[in-house]
């Protein structure tokens, strides 16, 4: 859906970052999921002529995307913000190596949190690990900029950081596309002991080189045309980059401007001669004071964070009343009933959290489409923080609380969690023996990012079949003795092995498996709704307690209940919404009277 | 109406919105207008409050609409249109779907859908044009139509041709859903005209 019928297309920022890469002659790409970063590299495995891959997390994405390099092709890899911590090990040695083929990595910051654990501004990064970062503003300058990041990689022997935010990977405009470049490395295997390979000697001489580069493409940010500046009244003069550029131009059309596209390193003497021309400066960035605090570091007096929120994200109306305290001006909002996401009807995590719900125990979770069984009624999350956290955590309580804390904590982890950064924990519950319990939630997929296949799905990011991890047998491999697989849509089976098995003095892991209604495979077989038989509920609710979007409570009055043959002090009844259900059959599992059954039962 | 405005698409994750926002904005770029669409992924696809930012005309910056911004408004669920007043301002144009979603505290039965909730809106100064588009979209044969009806109905709101619309949904609805889809969005124009 994206060519228009003139020349220009009308891209995401995401999909313009996979034109990019295409353009750049990118040959290897390999990312893990993460929003909002997930379709850069959906959108390039539909390009010819480039291998993508979904890697089990982004450390080892990035470390492929640096093997590649190594050998001499233009490579990528891709992550959310958080995926850079995980990535980051690779990230900070690889600024000593440098590359042989243009090595990019794209990071995408999520201000606000729309769809993260925290708002980290890996702007920081760049500072940290001394590597150049690009910013683009919007999808076209995303293209152009990762085409730039590769140029710059092979210029200055660097790996390149493209940053994204939310509002770049998300946002649709007009794009050209452009001229298919590539580069003049050659692929072939260079064994160059002092570049490559990173021990105290050697490093220590990569170290002055890094130095060296970081100078030289400081220098290179004074005359990069990229950083620029849009001269107009001097009264105010705004630094900014990324998103924040578009809202200080949208505010402030007349000011002065200097819009930085590379923000690390930064341009010294461009920062200072505009500062000298302009009466009163303001540095308009998202999140960190990051451009604030290196540019008061060069003595330069200006307002930044005094003013601009340093939380979530900004927004034309955020950016001028920061500075000219005119508010625009909405009606007041409305107390409503609020609209959290949910599980999908017929999701097989919501059987799983039901069962979990009556065991009592501190759950010790994960990230995916399961941390929604934090929500009410299932409330049956108490721990949440990293991909991997929940496993490594459950052993960590079992240590300190000892025979006290038996049967009375759990972990539960995603398929593609697990794959990422599961089974080392798993391995520690092992090798330092504890009585832990691990649920793997295996929904054969990677579903909160929007169904990616991961290595327990047997396909690859094309579709292609691809070998599929044994859970069971790698977790007997690394030396788990016991492990029961169940069907959670079977709410009453899932309870008993749940006692069982969280009660179990020594480490134990339970795979709960059902595959997630939105794969395709789920999403063509044709599935029998649930109905209510309205003759046989008498109200008592035991159903609404999973929460299912397609079953709702219908409050009746005492005439109403007279009239449909209820019990006078009835209060409602139950109501399956069929064209909703997705006939996984929990509540009908769930409730005593008989009163929901098949369609076609009826 | 002229060539330049903010609309502001709000629903439930998986009414369509994004593919409304979509046809809405090729056809304003068919028009030669200059359009900045923004759209939040991830978490949104779950039932939970979903909105789509659309700006065009003029030199459009920035992608997002400020609070009080927001010329026309399209809602696909009643009280989600309530919950964006603070994108409204005085003389702003609402297209409500008035079928209800319920929300999980309510479809459990801890709170209830409030009532006569459009009153929040036709008592301020705000243009309602309230439909219910999932009948409508039941009429022509396809439920899943309501998005295209609402973009039916927004199309009297916008400088842009009938069938300007019409060769869009041509070019980008695969070609078993492209007669019901068309026939949604008539029937969206024909009430609009109402
Ligand atoms: C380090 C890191 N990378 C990526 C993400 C984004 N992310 C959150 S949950 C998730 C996938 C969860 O998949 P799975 O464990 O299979 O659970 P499901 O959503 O299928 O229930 C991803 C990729 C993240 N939060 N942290
Ligand atoms: S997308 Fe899949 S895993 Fe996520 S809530 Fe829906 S059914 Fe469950
Ligand atoms: S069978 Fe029951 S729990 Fe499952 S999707 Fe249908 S209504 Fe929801």
């Amino acid at each position: 859906m994206s060519k228009k019928s003139t020349d220009k297309l009308w891209l995401s920022g995401n999909e313009a970052l996979a034109l990019g890469a295409y353009e750049a002659g990118v040959k290897v790409a390999s990312g893990y999921p993460g929003t909002p970063s997930t379709e850069i590299m959906e959108n390039l495995s539909k390009y010819d002529g480039v291998y993508t891959e979904w890697a089990p997390n982004e450390k080892v994405g990035l470390e492929v995307a640096l093997g590649a390099s190594f050998v001499g092709v233009r490579a990528l890899a891709t992550m959310k913000h958080v995926g850079m911590n995980v990535a980051a090990d690779p990230l900070f040695t690889s600024a000593y190596t440098g590359i042989r083929g243009g090595l990019v990595i794209i990071n995408a910051d999520d201000p606000e949190m729309h769809s993260s654990q925290n708002e980290q501004d890996n702007r920081n990064y760049a500072f940290a690990a001394k590597l150049p970062m690009l910013e683009p503003c919007d999808p076209q300058e995303a293209k152009e900029f990762l085409k730039t990041a590769y140029w710059l990689s092979e210029g200055y022997d660097t790996p390149v950081i493209v940053r994204t935010t939310t509002r770049i990977a998300h946002v649709k405009g007009q794009v050209s596309p452009g001229e298919k470049t590539s580069s003049s490395v050659k692929p072939e295997i260079v064994k160059d002991a002092a570049k490559f390979v990173m021990l105290p000697a050697n490093a220590r001489n990569r170290r002055k080189f890094v130095t060296e580069r970081m100078k030289k493409l400081s220098e290179f940010a004074e005359t990069f045309p990229e950083n620029r500046i849009e001269w107009g009244d001097g009264t105010r003069g705004f630094i900014t980059s990324g998103i924040s550029y578009l809202y200080v131009k949208e505010v402030f059309p007349e000011a002065s401007v200097l819009k930085l596209g590379m923000v690390w390193p930064l341009p010294e003497k461009m920062i200072r001669s505009f500062a000298e021309q302009v009466d009163e400066l303001f540095i308009v960035e998202e999140l960190d004071p990051f451009l604030e605090l290196h540019i008061k570091a060069m003595g330069i007096r200006c307002h930044g964070k005094d003013l601009i929120p340093a939380e979530g994200e900004l927004n034309p109306g955020i950016v001028k009343k920061a500075i000219t305290g005119e508010e625009s001006s909405g009606f007041a909002p409305v107390a409503l009933p609020p609209r959290p996401p949910n599980m999908c009807p017929g999701c097989p995590h919501r059987g799983l959290f039901y069962a979990l719900a009556k065991q009592k125990v501190f759950v010790a979770g994960d990230i995916g489409c399961y941390t929604l069984g934090f929500l009410p009624p299932l409330s049956s999350m108490d721990s949440c923080v990293c991909m991997g956290a929940g496993v490594s955590a459950v052993h960590g309580m079992a240590k300190a609380l000892g025979e006290e804390g038996m049967g009375k904590e759990v972990a539960v982890i995603g398929d593609s969690t697990f794959a990422h950064s599961g089974i080392t924990g798993l391995l520690n519950i092992v090798y330092n023996d504890s009585y832990s319990t691990v649920i793997i939630l295996d929904n054969r997929i990677t579903a909160m990012t929007g169904q990616q296949p991961n290595p327990g799905s047997g396909t690859n990011i094309k579709g292609e079949p691809a070998q599929m991890l044994n859970f069971e047998e790698l977790c007997r491999a690394i030396g788990v003795r016991n492990v029961v697989t169940f069907n959670p849509h079977k709410i009453n089976e899932a309870r008993k092995i749940l006692k069982e098995e969280i009660n179990r003095p020594e480490p134990s892991v339970v795979i709960s498996r059902a595959p997630c209604v939105l794969i395709p495979s789920e999403k063509k077989r044709v599935k029998v709704p649930y109905r209510t038989r309205l003759e046989n509920c008498t109200g008592c609710m035991a159903c609404l307690g999973l929460g299912c979007p397609a079953i709702h409570w219908v409050p009746i009055t005492p005439e109403e209940a007279a009239k449909l043959g209820f019990k006078e002090k009835q209060k409602g009844h139950s109501q399956i919404s069929v064209e909703l259900c997705n006939g996984c059959g929990q509540c009908a599992e769930l409730c005593k009277f008989d009163a929901i059954g098949k369609e076609e039962d009826r | 109406m002229n060539g330049k405005g903010n609309i502001l698409f709000c629903g439930v994750g998986g009414q369509g919105i994004l593919l409304a926002s979509e046809v809405t904005a090729y056809s304003l770029l068919a028009a030669g207008m200059e359009v900045r669409k923004s759209e939040v992924h991830g978490m949104a696809q779950r039932g939970g409050s979903v909105t789509a930012h659309l700006r065009y005309g003029g030199k459009v910056y920035s992608p997002l609409i400020s609070p009080g911004e927001a010329d026309i408004v399209v809602a696909f669920e009643m009280m989600e249109a309530v919950r964006y007043l603070p994108y409204m301002h005085s003389g702003s144009k609402i297209i409500v779907n008035t079928h209800k979603i319920y929300p999980p505290v309510v479809a459990t039965g801890k709170m209830v859908y409030p009532e006569n909730v459009l009153d929040e809106l036709t008592s301020r100064d705000i243009h309602v044009r309230e439909l219910n588009a999932f009948d409508i979209a039941n009429g022509v044969g396809e439920v899943r139509a309501v998005n295209i009806v609402m973009v039916g109905v927004l199309s009297t709101y916008l400088p842009v041709d009938e069938q300007v619309y019409v060769d869009v949904m041509h070019e980008r609805i695969p070609e078993r859903f492209r007669d019901v889809n068309i026939r949604a969005f008539q029937e969206g124009r024909k009430t609009a005209a109402l």
